[in-house]
C-alpha cells in the first residue's frame, strides 16, 4: 500500500513538475510584456516636462537634408507615393512634410541663413485654439499634435498656423507604419517623435541624424530642466522664436536668425 | 390696401418638374463630386497643404451668409416695422432656411473625414470659433422655424416680434461669427482684423437680398404674379444702400492694412501684382460686384426697370464669390510672413520662394459641389413655395401695405 503510495506521489511530483514548467515558459513572456507596459507608455504625459529644440542655424548647412530624411524615414512619410493621375506640381503642394530646409536672404546685409523648419510646439498654439473638435491638442509635456480620432479634416488649424507646419493627408494611403499611425482625410505635423517619447527612446530623428552628419545644428531636449543641454544652450547664445511678435512662446528656438 | 393672401406657387406641372429636374440634377452632380473627393481624397481637388481651404468654401460661406442676409426683409417688416416688407416675410424666412442648408451641405460634404460629422457635432472645443459657429447655425435653422411659424399662423401673432428680435440677434451674431473664423487668425497678412465681422454682416445683406429678389421674381414671373413699380422701388433702393455698406467695409479693411508697413506687401500684391486674384478684385468685387450694380441701381429710367434690377442683382451675386474668393483663396495664396525683412530663396514646402503665391487651380469636382448647395437651397425653396403658402399672391401697388408704420396710423396687418 504504502509502496504503492509512494510510486502514485512520484509521478505525481512529475507531473506537477512538468505543469510547473510548462505554466513558468507560459507566464514568462506575460511577465516580460507586464515588465514593458509599465514603460512609459502606460504614464501619461509628464507635466514637469517641456519637449523642445534649440536650432543654431550657423552650423545648419546648405543643402543638407538629413534631418528632412530622417524624419520622413522615421514616421513613414518616405513611403508616401502620388495617387495615379496627380502631376508632380500638383504633389509637392499636396504631399505631406513633417520638417522641411529654407534658405534666406536677408534683404539689407545679403546675409544667408539655413535653417529646419517644422511645427514650434508653441506654448499657445493657435491651431488647438480654432480647432472645432479638440483634435489639435497640447500634450502636458509641451508636445503639440492631432488626435486622429476626432479630427474632422477640416483644417481649420492649418488656416491657423503661423508656420505652415501641418499637412494634410490628400491620398489613400497604402503604407505606413505602426507607431506613426496616418489616414486619409486628416491634418498632421511634427510631434517631437512622439512614439520615442512614449518609449522612451532619447532625442527626435531630426536631431540624431543632424548630429551624425556632424553638423549638431538641433539639440532636443528638455526645456523646463535647467541643467538639460538645451537649456544650458538657450542660457548661453542669443535665439530668437519664429514670429516672436505673435507671443506663442514657442518650442523650438533658433539661434542666428 | 387690401388683405394680403398667400398661395401655393402654381405653374404647370409639366414646366415645374422641369426646374425641379434641373436642381435635383444640380445637387446630384454636387453629391457625385462629393463621393468622387471622398472614394479618392483631396488630391482630385486644386486644394493643397498652402491654400487649404477653396472653391467649397467660396459657395458655402456665400450661402451661409446669404442664408443670414436673405432674413433681413421679414426683419424690417417685423421688427422695424415696415409693414410694406411683411408679405415677403415667409418666402425671406424660406429662403434663408433653404441657403443656409445648401451651404452646411457643402461645408460638410468638403471635410476630409465628413462621417466624423458627429464627431463635430458631440466633442467641442469652446475657444474654437468654429465650434460656436456649429451651434450659430443649428440654432438659426431651429429660430427661422419659430419664426415661419408665428408669420404663417394665426396664434403666432403674438410672438412675431419677439422671435424676429430673436432671430435678428442671432443672425448677426451668426454672420459676425463666420467672418470672424477668418477675422481671428492672427498669423496672416490678409486676416487678423475685427473689421471682417462687420464686413461680412454687410456682404450678407447684400448677397441675400440680391439672392431673395431675384428669386422672387422670378417666382412671380413664372406665375404671372405682379411687382409693382413701389416694391421694386423699395428692394432695389435697399440693395444699392447694402452694396454701399460693403464698398465701405471694403475700403476701411484695404486702406488700414495698405496704412502700415507691416502688411503693404499683401495689399501691394494683391491690388497690383496677384494675377487672377487681383482681377477678381477689381473687375470681380469692385467693378461688376459693386459699381455697375449701383450704376444700374440708381439709374433714374432703368432702375425702375424690372430686368434691369435683376440684371444687378445677379452682377452682385458674381461679385459677391468674387469677394469670398478674394477672401478666402487670395488670402491664403499670399505667402506667411515668417521672417520679415528676409527673401526666402529657397524651400522644401510652399514658403513663397522669392515672394511667389501658393498655387491654387480649382478643379471640377470643386465647383460641382458648390453648385450642388446652390442647387440644394433653391431645391428646398421650389418645394416650399409648391406646397406651402409662402408667396403672395400680388405685390401691386394697390394690394401692399404702408411703407412705415407712424403714430397717426397704427400697426397694419399683413396678413
Amino acid at each position: 500500500m504504502s509502496e504503492q503510495r509512494a510510486e502514485i506521489d512520484r509521478e505525481r511530483r512529475r507531473l506537477l513538475g512538468a505543469a510547473a514548467g510548462a505554466g513558468a515558459a507560459l507566464a514568462a513572456p506575460a511577465v516580460v510584456v507586464r515588465a514593458l507596459e509599465t514603460t512609459p507608455r502606460d504614464n501619461p504625459a509628464d507635466g514637469r516636462v517641456r519637449w523642445g529644440l534649440a536650432i543654431d542655424t550657423a552650423k545648419c548647412a546648405a543643402g543638407c537634408t538629413a534631418c528632412v530624411d530622417a524624419c520622413a524615414h522615421e514616421n513613414g512619410l518616405d513611403l508616401q507615393r502620388p495617387p495615379e493621375g496627380a502631376t508632380p506640381a500638383d504633389w509637392a503642394a499636396q504631399r505631406a512634410v513633417w520638417v522641411r530646409k529654407v534658405r534666406l536672404r536677408d534683404d539689407q546685409t545679403g546675409r544667408e541663413t539655413n535653417l529646419p523648419l517644422m511645427c514650434q510646439h508653441c506654448e499657445h498654439p493657435p491651431c488647438v485654439d480654432v480647432c472645432p473638435t479638440g483634435a489639435s491638442f497640447k500634450r502636458a509635456d509641451g508636445i503639440v499634435m492631432v488626435d486622429r480620432h476626432t479630427c474632422i479634416g477640416c483644417r481649420y488649424c492649418m488656416m491657423a498656423c503661423p508656420y505652415k507646419a501641418r499637412s494634410f493627408i490628400h491620398e489613400a494611403l497604402s503604407d505606413q507604419l505602426s507607431h506613426v499611425p496616418r489616414g486619409k482625410g486628416c491634418v498632421e505635423s511634427c510631434n517631437l517623435c512622439v512614439h520615442r517619447r512614449d518609449f522612451g527612446i532619447p532625442s527626435t530623428a531630426c536631431a540624431e541624424a543632424c548630429a551624425e552628419t556632424g553638423h549638431g545644428a538641433i539639440l532636443f531636449g528638455d526645456l523646463a530642466d535647467p541643467d538639460s543641454a538645451i537649456s544650458r544652450f538657450l542660457a548661453s547664445e542669443p535665439t530668437r522664436q519664429i514670429r516672436e511678435d505673435l507671443a506663442l512662446n514657442t518650442g523650438v528656438r533658433y539661434a542666428g536668425v | 390696401m387690401k388683405r394680403i393672401v398667400y398661395r401655393e406657387w402654381r405653374l404647370a406641372p409639366a414646366r415645374y418638374w422641369g426646374i425641379l429636374g434641373v436642381l435635383a440634377l444640380m445637387v446630384g452632380a454636387g453629391l457625385l463630386a462629393f463621393a468622387y473627393m471622398e472614394h479618392e481624397g483631396h488630391w482630385v481637388t486644386g486644394m493643397n497643404n498652402a491654400v487649404v481651404w477653396g472653391t467649397p468654401h467660396v459657395f458655402a460661406v456665400f450661402l451661409i451668409i446669404a442664408s443670414s442676409g436673405a432674413l433681413n426683409i421679414a426683419s424690417i417688416g417685423s421688427v422695424f416695422r415696415k409693414p410694406i416688407y411683411k408679405p415677403l416675410g415667409r418666402l425671406s424666412g424660406l429662403l434663408a432656411m433653404a441657403l443656409l442648408a445648401g451651404g452646411l451641405m457643402v461645408l460638410v460634404l468638403d471635410l476630409g473625414r465628413p462621417e466624423r460629422l458627429v464627431v463635430a457635432l458631440t466633442t467641442y472645443n469652446f475657444k474654437s470659433i468654429f465650434a460656436w459657429n456649429i451651434f450659430l447655425y443649428t440654432g438659426f435653422m431651429a429660430i427661422v422655424i419659430a419664426y415661419l411659424w408665428s408669420m404663417a399662423d394665426r396664434k403666432g401673432d403674438p410672438f412675431i416680434r419677439p422671435v424676429g428680435i430673436f432671430a435678428l440677434v442671432w443672425r448677426l451674431a451668426l454672420t459676425t461669427g463666420t467672418g470672424s473664423i477668418f477675422g481671428f487668425l492672427v498669423a496672416r497678412q490678409a486676416y487678423d482684423a475685427a473689421i471682417l465681422g462687420p464686413m461680412f454682416v454687410a456682404m450678407s445683406f447684400a448677397y441675400g437680398l440680391a439672392l431673395f429678389v431675384l428669386v422672387l421674381m422670378f417666382g412671380f414671373a413664372e406665375d404671372r404674379r405682379p411687382i409693382g413699380a413701389r416694391m421694386l422701388r423699395r428692394l432695389k433702393n435697399l440693395l444699392a444702400v447694402f452694396v454701399l455698406a460693403v464698398l465701405y467695409f471694403t475700403l476701411v479693411y484695404h486702406l488700414t492694412s495698405a496704412y502700415g508697413a507691416k502688411d503693404q506687401g499683401f495689399e501691394g500684391w494683391l491690388l497690383f501684382g496677384g494675377g487672377v486674384y487681383t482681377f477678381l478684385f477689381w473687375v470681380g468685387w469692385i467693378l461688376l460686384g459693386s459699381l455697375v450694380p449701383l450704376g444700374i441701381l440708381y439709374h433714374p429710367v432703368r432702375g425702375a426697370e424690372a430686368p434691369w434690377v435683376a440684371a444687378a442683382c445677379v452682377l452682385v451675386i458674381l461679385g459677391g464669390l468674387a469677394a469670398l474668393a478674394v477672401v478666402i483663396i487670395a488670402s491664403q495664396a499670399y505667402p506667411l510672413q515668417l521672417f520679415p525683412g528676409k527673401t526666402i530663396l529657397e524651400s522644401g514646402f510652399l514658403d513663397g520662394v522669392g515672394g511667389q503665391p501658393a498655387p491654387y487651380h480649382p478643379t471640377l469636382p470643386e465647383l460641382l459641389l458648390g453648385f450642388g448647395g446652390v442647387g440644394l437651397a433653391l431645391l428646398i425653396t421650389a418645394v416650399g413655395v409648391r406646397v406651402l403658402q409662402f408667396l403672395p399672391e400680388s405685390l401691386a401697388d394697390e394690394v401692399l401695405p404702408i411703407d412705415e408704420e407712424t403714430i397717426e396710423q397704427p400697426v397694419a396687418k399683413a396678413a
